[in-house]
């Protein structure tokens, strides 16, 4: 993938934080509507000799000069934000404001505002999530539906509750609000589950969920740059995100199928990611607040360091999970600490831990829970077993790459029992 | 060598994500981009506004306004691309993707004296 292949979802995202502030967050519909008039001429007029070199000025133009006919049809018909109010008022003033609206230095601080804005402490995390999808990255209902392999509907349902809360707010969020700490853990928590979407999430299409990752990053890195932001938190976040991004190229073999981490080529991870995310776990290393970011950007760097799958300190890893297990428990956590116990201990001692987890209940859907239990009977040494649990997790596979790799362990299953 | 007007007439398009956008945008500079590596793009050419044209109807300037966003076929803009003949004038337009769009294209020889 080209990098510009997302350059209209980026000037989306970016004339739209910036037109928000412009017209405060009451009047999102307004700046949405802007922004793809804007974008939907560049479209018209790009589509034959390509995008050129100014892209990003000429749309600032449009959008702008959008906004100024937006401004003087609707200023006295509409409330705009307490900070533009006050230029919006003379013709003589309102050029010169909205200019300084669109100032590159500004722009950093609307896409923050705008971030911490969808992290409404009222709204779900699915409802935040959903919102720094659409509106950060922007998205739509259909490609975020795909990704999160849930219906347009409930998308469309979950934009649309988001919507009516942060419209009852007249400005953005301030980077100097009292509750800025609270609100940058929720950031946290909705760029996480961004990020593990695209990562271990069953939606159609790899493109799509490496997008997701590249997103998450995209704005973890708006936070490290930011100051106040950057806190330790926010780079052990950081370090998660690139120490596990790095494996993504050895996660899929050349024949297009799945490769679990055990059996990946290590010399196909990003070396350079791997880097700069021990790096980002080195500044995360200040302050006496554990997250279980730092505690799993850790896990991800003991992979990381190791040459092979058996050279890695199994023994440290299931201590790392037996710390995430006590700040933030679940039994997808317990699924992988039981792995690593496996690796560590024994088959013997990793199904016994399978076997152990609280509310199991919750794993149903996921088909790396039974494909877990049978990669252990496989290495104790019962095909059989293991080929029905195979089948169960077939049974439940979110995608034609999991589907394929379920088939192959299927048929590996039959031929050891046969032979 | 010949040269020939292309007309590029479509309806309205629907409201698309900018991704959608982007895609389609990049499918109509692949049709460019061919023309021009084998030689067939005599002009880029323009595209024109969708709405807010006006059609004058008479020398004391009397008009109507059009074309209207429900007209089917709007001229969108315009292109010159050289082509042997009218055959393989109409040949060149093979998966071009204003088709999926719902639209069609009017193909004019240049008038030669």
């Amino acid at each position: 993938m080209k990098p510009d292949d997302a350059l209209f979802r980026r000037e989306a995202a970016r004339l739209l934080a910036t037109l928000t502030r412009a017209f405060g967050i009451d009047n999102l519909a307004l700046a949405e509507d802007v922004v793809q008039e804007t974008l939907a001429g560049a479209f018209e007029a790009w589509s034959y000799k390509g995008v050129p070199d100014h892209y990003a000025a000429l749309l600032t133009t449009a959008a702008k000069n959008r906004a100024l006919d937006v401004f003087r049809r609707q200023r006295t018909a509409r409330k705009f934000a307490p900070e533009v109010s006050r230029f919006v008022e003379s013709e003589g003033t309102l050029r010169p404001g909205l200019d300084a609206c669109f100032l590159p230095d500004a722009l950093k601080d609307d896409q923050l505002r705008m971030m911490f804005t969808c992290c409404h402490p009222r709204l779900h995390e699915d409802v935040q999530v959903a919102l720094v999808l659409h509106l950060l990255c922007a998205l739509g209902v259909d490609e975020i539906a795909s990704a999160f392999l849930v219906r347009p509907a409930a998308i469309e349902k979950r934009l649309w509750r988001g919507k009516q809360k942060l419209a009852e707010s007249k400005r953005l969020f301030e980077l100097t609000a009292e509750d800025f700490a609270p609100r940058l853990a929720a950031v946290h928590r909705a760029l996480y589950l961004l990020f593990s979407e695209g990562y271990h999430g069953g939606g159609s299409g790899a493109v799509v969920r490496i997008d997701l990752c590249r997103e998450a990053m995209r704005l973890v890195r708006l936070l490290v740059d930011h100051a106040p932001a950057a806190t330790p938190a926010t780079y052990a976040l950081g370090a998660l995100m690139w120490l596990d991004a790095a494996r993504l190229p050895g996660r899929v073999g050349d024949d297009g199928d799945l490769r679990p981490l055990l059996v990946q080529d290590r010399s196909r991870w990003d070396e350079q990611l791997v880097a700069e995310g021990m790096m980002l776990l080195g500044e995360s290393a200040s302050g006496d607040h554990l997250t279980e970011y730092h505690v799993e950007a850790g896990i991800a760097a003991q992979h990381a360091a190791a040459g092979s799958a058996k050279e890695t300190k199994w023994d440290e890893i299931v201590r790392l999970y037996d710390v995430l297990m006590k700040i933030r428990p679940s039994p997808v956590v317990a699924l992988n600490r039981a792995m690593a116990i496996a690796e560590s201990e024994g088959p013997e001692r990793g199904l016994a831990a399978v076997t152990a987890i609280a509310e199991v209940q919750r794993l149903a859907g996921y088909p790396f829970y039974p494909a877990s239990v049978a990669e252990l009977e496989l290495r104790l040494g019962r095909p059989l077993v293991a080929k029905k649990y195979f089948e169960l997790a077939k049974d439940l596979a979110r995608n034609e790459g999991e589907r394929r790799f379920l088939e192959r362990r299927i048929d590996e299953c039959a031929r050891l029992s046969t032979s | 060598m010949d040269e020939f007007v292309y007309l590029w007439r479509r309806p309205q398009r629907p409201t698309r994500t900018p991704q959608q956008m982007q895609d389609w945008m990049q499918r109509y500079q692949a049709w460019f981009n061919d023309m021009e590596a084998r030689g067939h793009l005599a002009q880029y050419g323009q595209p024109l506004e969708p709405k807010g044209g006006r059609v004058v109807r008479d020398k004391a300037g009397s008009f109507s306004d059009g074309p209207y966003a429900e007209t089917k076929d709007v001229v969108m803009g315009y292109s010159v691309i050289a082509a042997k003949d009218l055959d393989e004038a109409v040949a060149l337009t093979k998966g071009h993707p204003i088709f999926d769009e719902g639209g069609v294209i009017e193909i004019r020889p240049l008038l030669k004296l």
